[in-house]
């Protein structure tokens, strides 16, 4: 276990460092922040002044040398447009998205599981099809259209939720959540239904088609033959079985929801590190970028140590070396 | 007459199984298969019975159509499966749940696939008392050390926290049977349960199985295309072709007496080790191929085989009838019937 430890790290270390060099040569290429940030009247010499005090002068590979040393004393820069540390900026952003991705993926989780399980059990019945054909729209739905629609009928024509913004907001472990009173909750709801389909619809056809797989299995005839009750033989032998490849995707999908819930967030003006990554694309604010990018690299790598420790979790089978 | 062909329990009790008239179909999309099509037996209690044939015969099928574990497209189309005193071919799922694992156990062919690798044997043990018993979580431990210990499983304490793929084959068959006893059912089907293990185990775990059969007085229905270890194990040997029988009688009496041919080129087909002289012999195989069991020929299904057939065999379905047994035993038990027009009538 300690060796693992040691390999994920250097693992992490190393894809890093590889998302910093790609991160830094993008951002080179895409053309001089300057301009963004100086008024359009700017003297030439403003301009240079400006360039100065962004350490924009230097060649690039000063810069990226700088930036590299700077990361390893902490140090991620300083946003050009809040002038705060680019780090808080996130961090500060990050429950945000959390609460919305979480709330997303236990009700993903929620609906998946049985109806996955029951159309896996019995593929032939007429429920377990149009439960399929339901999961065919779910992926095929684009998330922003769907938002959209649920904005227009649940929060304006029906008036039952708001439409956009986060709601009040209470200090939690000193985090800023919403879910802890009914108004913020509400405000939860429309974004993390969103965000939640696509994902549901991919992970409830993973389900099935693993049940699909684990009902021929001899041990579920074994357990039938014992006398196991229906239940017993879909949740105790079949969903577990069915579940190992389950986990590798849902590790996957938490990430993704996580890292790009940006179209999501963008719609319902929900203040999360989605949104925050638009606005900095849109001014330009590199720091912001590159931070976001290496902390979405870096997240990607947690969720795979977690994924691969779950597995070892769930099948003796398999040791973590 | 072997030792093990002796009816151990009377000739006159009731029978604790009962088929009569089974037909399990199949209705796939080449038409009807009927993996079981009209077969009738008697299981006594504490009796051993042999179901014999090749591979694709219907033997599991009857197993399973004991079991009610037929899955569409299969179904049991007709027939009746008395089991004390009730009609298995007619209860609901509920009531089948109950008398599974409880009163029926059933063992299946490969060890290696019929464990759940994800949990501890142990678990897989006790679930079957926590299914059918009101132990509590202790007894049944208890129960569990117990029984692996009967099954021959050596430090029964620790392995019970063990997974499957710790396990050998031999072991983990061994687990099975520990499983499908722990509840002392009055029937165990055993479904071809040696044949994916070592020759060298195959011995041992039969002569095992026979143990716990008779410690506890279940009837047992081995289901095997080994006709030699059969003839060691059973009372009685039902032998079956195309998911019909055409024979049924005493094991001793069918190994010394076949009449049907298809048996008797099922017995010539085993190795003999000791031949008197040490000549080695030519081992005899029964010519051609078990037909595909969606296209049967008309009559007998074994005549395009059969060294005997007659035009007749191709026209005309032979009827099990039953004859007296030559030798040992009466009653209707000690009956030897056969399927063929033209029976053997001296064996050597």
């Amino acid at each position: 276990m300690f060796g693992y430890m040691i390999k994920r790290l250097i693992q992490m270390v190393v894809v890093l460092w590889a998302v910093s060099v790609l991160v830094f040569v993008m951002m080179s290429f895409t053309g001089d922040p300057t301009f963004m940030m100086v008024p359009l009247d700017a003297t030439d010499e403003q301009i240079a002044q400006a360039r100065r005090i962004l350490g924009l002068d230097e060649s690039h590979l000063v810069q990226y040398w700088r930036f590299l040393s700077n990361m390893a004393q902490g140090d991620f820069g300083r946003s050009f447009v809040f002038r705060q540390p680019a780090l808080t900026l996130i961090l500060e952003r990050l429950p945000a998205t959390l609460e919305i991705v979480f709330l997303a993926m236990a009700l993903a989780l929620l609906v998946a599981i049985p109806l996955g399980v029951y159309a896996g059990a019995n593929p032939g019945k007429p429920a377990s099809r149009a439960v399929m054909a339901g999961s065919l729209v779910g992926i095929s739905l684009p998330g922003f259209w769907l938002g959209m629609v649920l904005i227009f009928i649940v929060a304006v024509k029906l008036q039952w939720l708001p439409s956009s913004g986060r709601g009040p907001t209470t200090e939690w472990f000193g985090l800023r959540v919403s879910f802890t009173s009914w108004e913020g909750f509400r405000h939860l709801i429309l974004p993390a239904i969103t965000l939640s389909i696509g994902t549901l619809a991919i992970l409830m056809r993973i389900i099935r088609a693993e049940m699909v797989e684990v009902m021929k299995q001899d041990y579920i005839k074994f357990a039938r033959a014992k006398g196991a009750t229906a239940k017993g033989i879909l949740f105790k032998h079949g969903l577990k079985n069915a579940l190992i490849p389950l986990v590798t995707v849902f590790g996957l999908m938490l990430g993704d929801l996580i890292a790009f819930a940006t179209l999501t967030e963008t719609i319902f003006a929900w203040p999360g590190i989605g949104k925050l990554l638009v606005d900095s694309i849109y001014r330009g604010d590199r720091p912001v970028i590159v931070v976001y990018l290496m902390f979405v690299a870096l997240m990607f790598v947690v969720v795979n140590f977690v994924v691969d420790v779950a597995y070892a979790l769930i099948d003796p089978r398999i040791k973590i070396k | 007459m072997t030792e093990s062909s002796m009816p151990r329990p009377g000739n006159v009790t009731t029978p604790l199984l009962s088929v009569k008239g089974l037909r399990t179909w199949f209705h796939t999309f080449g038409g009807i298969v009927k993996a079981v099509d009209g077969v009738s037996f008697d299981v006594a209690p504490g009796e051993i019975m042999g179901l014999v044939g090749e591979s694709g015969g219907g033997k599991s099928m009857i197993g399973f159509s004991i079991m009610g574990l037929i899955d569409p497209p299969g179904r049991v189309e007709a027939g009746s499966i008395e089991f004390g005193g009730r009609d298995l071919a007619r209860l609901g799922e509920d009531e089948m749940r109950s008398i599974r694992g409880k009163e029926i156990a059933m063992i299946f062919q490969d060890p290696m696939t019929a464990l759940n690798p994800l949990y501890t044997i142990g678990n897989q043990i006790e679930e079957t008392l926590a299914l059918h018993t009101t132990l509590s979580a202790r007894e049944r431990r208890e129960k569990a050390i117990e029984m692996l210990h009967k099954v021959g499983i050596p430090q029964p304490e620790q392995r019970l926290h063990h997974y499957p793929h710790q396990f050998s084959g031999g072991m983990r068959q061994r687990v099975v049977i520990a499983i499908a006893m722990i509840a002392r059912p009055r029937l165990l089907i055993a479904d071809e349960p040696t044949t994916a293990l070592d020759v060298t185990i195959q011995a041992q775990l039969l002569r095992l199985m026979r143990q716990q059969v008779e410690e506890s007085g279940t009837s047992l229905i081995l289901i095997t295309h080994d006709l030699a270890a059969v003839s060691q194990m059973a009372d009685t040997i039902v032998v079956l072709y195309c998911g019909r029988i055409v024979e049924r009688g005493p094991a001793g009496d069918i190994i010394a007496r076949p009449r049907h041919p298809y048996t008797r080129g099922l017995i010539d087909s085993i190795p003999h080790e000791t031949d008197i002289d040490g000549a080695k012999r030519r081992l005899s195989q029964i010519p051609g191929n078990v037909p595909d069991i969606r296209k049967l020929p008309p009559g007998c299904a074994f005549a395009p085989r059969c060294p005997r057939a007659s035009g007749l065999c191709r026209m005309q379905d032979p009827v099990l009838s039953e004859r007296e047994g030559t030798g040992d035993g009466q009653g209707p038990r000690r009956l030897h019937a056969t399927a063929c027009h033209h029976p053997l009538t001296v064996s050597p």
